[in-house]
């Protein structure tokens, strides 16, 4: 008996070490379409280039679905290597300590050389903790930029608008003129609210931007800048200058691409699927314009998009994988691939000067409006925000601002509710964290 | 009558087990569960989570984003209910009258009853288009600024529509099935004694399809309540802005896109204790006034 189960130990073993020669790892992540075919190109091609480790990638539906996956597959014991995870749910994952371990950690520990400064500036802190050591790796980083036809913009006879101000006195009356919708945007909270407080420089949350701590965290809304900008935007709307188009993303790019809105505010990431479209009418893209009331040092904006998180709780060989891997997509190679495929950022400057270098920006200036922007000047405020229940409060901003553009609310009673019920979220979700 | 029975007392539940463990497993305890953690607020990767007692539920009954969503799931409910029954009523009348063709007709409003709701959902996404969406085009033309996913009216209206269009064939092959197993002695008995269509309608077939009828009452009502999530999900494109939802979406909202799972849990044991407000309702009180026959 004794010796069947030493012989059948031995066997096991010797087949554990044929069949597991590769340490496998599996990577959630939230990226459709054709960028889920760039992903599988960059995992194909980690696994070509060695021979320890096998990675797996997994399209798990749209980046909540994902994250709640994670969060599901975390609880039952049954995590991915590697799960990504987006801007709004960076809080989540963050704050639940032990559940990821900290690419800083991971990679040094692993004897991968790990230094922030190689990351360019608006990237770097935006999934580091308080004291700005990097938890997540930034992977699919984008930034709003402003997008415009060239061809409208020559036909009113203006040129980009660099501030608010211009856009409402000079630009927007002209596009007008010459039969265009001047603007329309998607995404209000993420390009309106958030970054809209960084290009200012104004505190979005207490707690430094929330960094400190949830506890006594509470958001920042309710400030004269920015209702005024929104009080602008029904002007606009009832002057003809601005149209929107209601919550989803696509419904607000679309009449872009159809030519009846000249400028777009959309996200750095989407230059890729622009690029790759039949539009008609040549595109470029500038700065988002800011408000010479407020400031006239404008600043950089941050990272949106996701980062990916190495979860906790994987056998050493496991991590050193990941490890390997976020090496490999950090690579100026990989990154400039990235880049160019998709119009996401590359995160390292050295992937930025390859890029620069291969004079991609030569032949699509455009690409460049966003790391560009990142790399503005860095103001107290613009590392990013860090706040709990965080999708739900862009729930709420949603709601509230689809009040205010529909006329149902005034921007008073509507940013007053925001602040009401985002502090509220932001007390629960800190009650959750003890 | 000869009463049959089991001989021991341990064959019977022997014989059940496997279907109260079904129902222990996939029901009680996550039921059960549920109940546990609208009482905690918990952080979502399960590493704390704190007492509150009823603060999930106070939090809910002192929100009027919550008032406002349970008003309008009414609102739907009740649309949604009506319309699909007195529209599959009506075709089913009319259907069981045609003689040529009748497999026809039937096939084709039975057909809708395959769809999925999101497919149902996306056709309806398709249909009002902001731009090209031929009934926004409809609607432009009479004069209605037809605006999915901008106005809440429109949006509702949206989703009315295509959750009445998604539920009428199975309405009708109920109330169909329930007008042809009308006896035909009965039939012809009324035709003798009224004249007019309209009365042997109300005066006797009608009643004859009360079983049929609020069968399908309680069914519709659950469908409005539950099933449509994925006609909302669709037509909202999963950010619902300031446009309508259900309850069940909202309970999705929270704890699925939100991840506040103590609040969403909250809102499920809501929804729970209506699902049993209904049955109660429909076996203590309907089942009790309807005859069958």
């Amino acid at each position: 008996m004794k010796n069947i189960a030493i012989s059948s130990a031995a066997a096991l073993s010797m087949l554990a070490n044929t069949a597991f020669a590769e340490t496998e790892i599996t990577w959630w992540h939230a990226m459709g379409g054709a960028l889920g075919e760039t992903v599988n190109e960059i995992a194909e091609g980690f696994n070509a280039s060695q021979d320890e480790y096998t990675i797996t990638p997994v399209f798990k539906g749209t980046y909540e679905e994902t994250l709640t996956a994670g969060i599901a597959a975390f609880r039952a014991g049954e995590q991915p290597n590697i799960m990504q995870v987006f801007d709004a749910g960076a809080a989540t994952v963050i704050a639940a300590e032990g559940a990821t371990v900290p690419v800083q950690n991971l990679l040094e520990a692993n004897d991968v050389g790990f230094d922030i400064e190689d990351y360019i500036s608006g990237v770097r802190y935006f999934y580091a903790d308080a004291d700005g050591k990097m938890i997540g790796m930034p992977f699919n980083s984008s930034s709003p930029i402003m997008y415009y036809n060239v061809q409208a913009l020559e036909a009113a006879g203006v040129t980009p608008p660099v501030t608010w101000e211009e856009f409402e006195t000079v630009t927007a009356p002209a596009l007008k003129k010459a039969g265009f919708t001047a603007m329309s945007q998607s995404h209000l909270p993420w390009i309106f609210v958030e970054n809209f407080m960084s290009r200012h420089d104004l505190p979005f949350a207490t707690n430094a931007n929330g960094y400190d701590g949830a506890d006594g965290t509470e958001i920042l809304v309710n400030i004269d800048p920015l209702k005024a900008h929104f009080t602008a935007l029904t002007k606009w709307q009832d002057a003809g200058y601005f149209e929107w188009f209601g919550t989803g993303w696509g419904d607000n790019q679309t009449p872009f691409e159809e030519g009846k809105v000249a400028i777009w505010f959309g996200s750095s990431g989407s230059f890729g699927g622009l690029s790759k479209k039949d539009l008609g009418f040549d595109f470029s893209a500038t700065y988002l314009p800011y408000w010479e009331a407020v400031t006239t040092e404008p600043k950089q904006t941050f990272i949106g998009g996701a980062a990916l998180f190495a979860m906790a709780g994987q056998p050493d060989e496991e991590d050193a994988a990941t490890a390997a891997f976020f090496k490999y997509l950090t690579s100026p190679e990989v990154q400039y691939m990235w880049h160019r495929e998709t119009g996401y950022v590359p995160i390292t400057t050295a992937a930025y000067e390859m890029a620069t270098a291969d004079g991609h920006y030569d032949r699509a200036p455009a690409a460049e409006t966003g790391i560009l922007q990142l790399s503005l000047d860095a103001g107290e405020n613009t590392r990013g925000y860090r706040m709990g229940f965080y999708v739900q409060i862009r729930d709420v901003m949603n709601r509230e601002f689809g009040r205010i553009l529909t006329g149902e609310a005034s921007v008073d009673d509507a940013f007053a509710a925001i602040e009401t019920e985002a502090n509220e979220l932001l007390a629960r979700f800190a009650k959750t964290q003890n | 009558m000869k009463r049959a029975g089991f001989a021991t007392r341990w064959l019977p539940i022997l014989l059940l087990l496997p279907q109260l463990a079904i129902i222990a497993v996939f029901f009680y305890w996550p039921a059960a569960h549920a109940v546990q953690s609208s009482f905690y607020l918990e952080d979502p990767f399960g590493f704390g989570s704190s007492f509150v007692g009823f603060d999930n539920y106070t939090h809910l009954t002192s929100s009027s984003e919550y008032a406002r969503i349970a008003k309008f799931t009414l609102l739907f409910t009740v649309l949604v209910t009506f319309f699909s029954l007195a529209l599959a009523l009506l075709l089913a009348v009319k259907a069981d009258n045609v003689i040529r063709g009748a497999k026809t007709y039937r096939t084709l409003l039975m057909w809708v009853y395959a769809v999925a709701p999101p497919v149902a959902g996306f056709i309806g996404l398709l249909m009002f288009n902001q731009s090209w969406g031929p009934l926004t085009e409809l609607a432009r033309s009479i004069g209605w600024d037809f605006k999915l996913g901008v106005n809440f009216d429109d949006t509702a209206t949206a989703m009315v529509l295509v959750s009445v269009w998604k539920q009428v064939p199975v309405n009708f092959i109920f109330f169909l099935s329930g007008l042809q197993s009308i006896p035909k002695s009965v039939r012809e008995a009324a035709l003798i004694d009224a004249k007019s269509s309209f009365r042997r309608f109300w005066d006797v077939t009608f009643p004859l399809l009360a079983p049929t009828g609020f069968f399908l009452l309680i069914i519709n009502i659950t469908y409005a309540l539950f099933d449509t999530f994925g006609v909302v999900d669709t037509l909202v494109k999963g950010e619902p802005g300031n446009n309508p939802m259900t309850l069940v979406y909202k309970v999705y909202v929270d704890g699925f896109r939100g991840n506040d799972l103590g609040g969403s849990s909250a809102q499920s044991v809501i929804l729970m204790v209506l699902v049993l407000a209904l049955t109660v309702f429909q076996f203590r009180l309907v089942e009790r006034r309807i005859h069958y026959t």
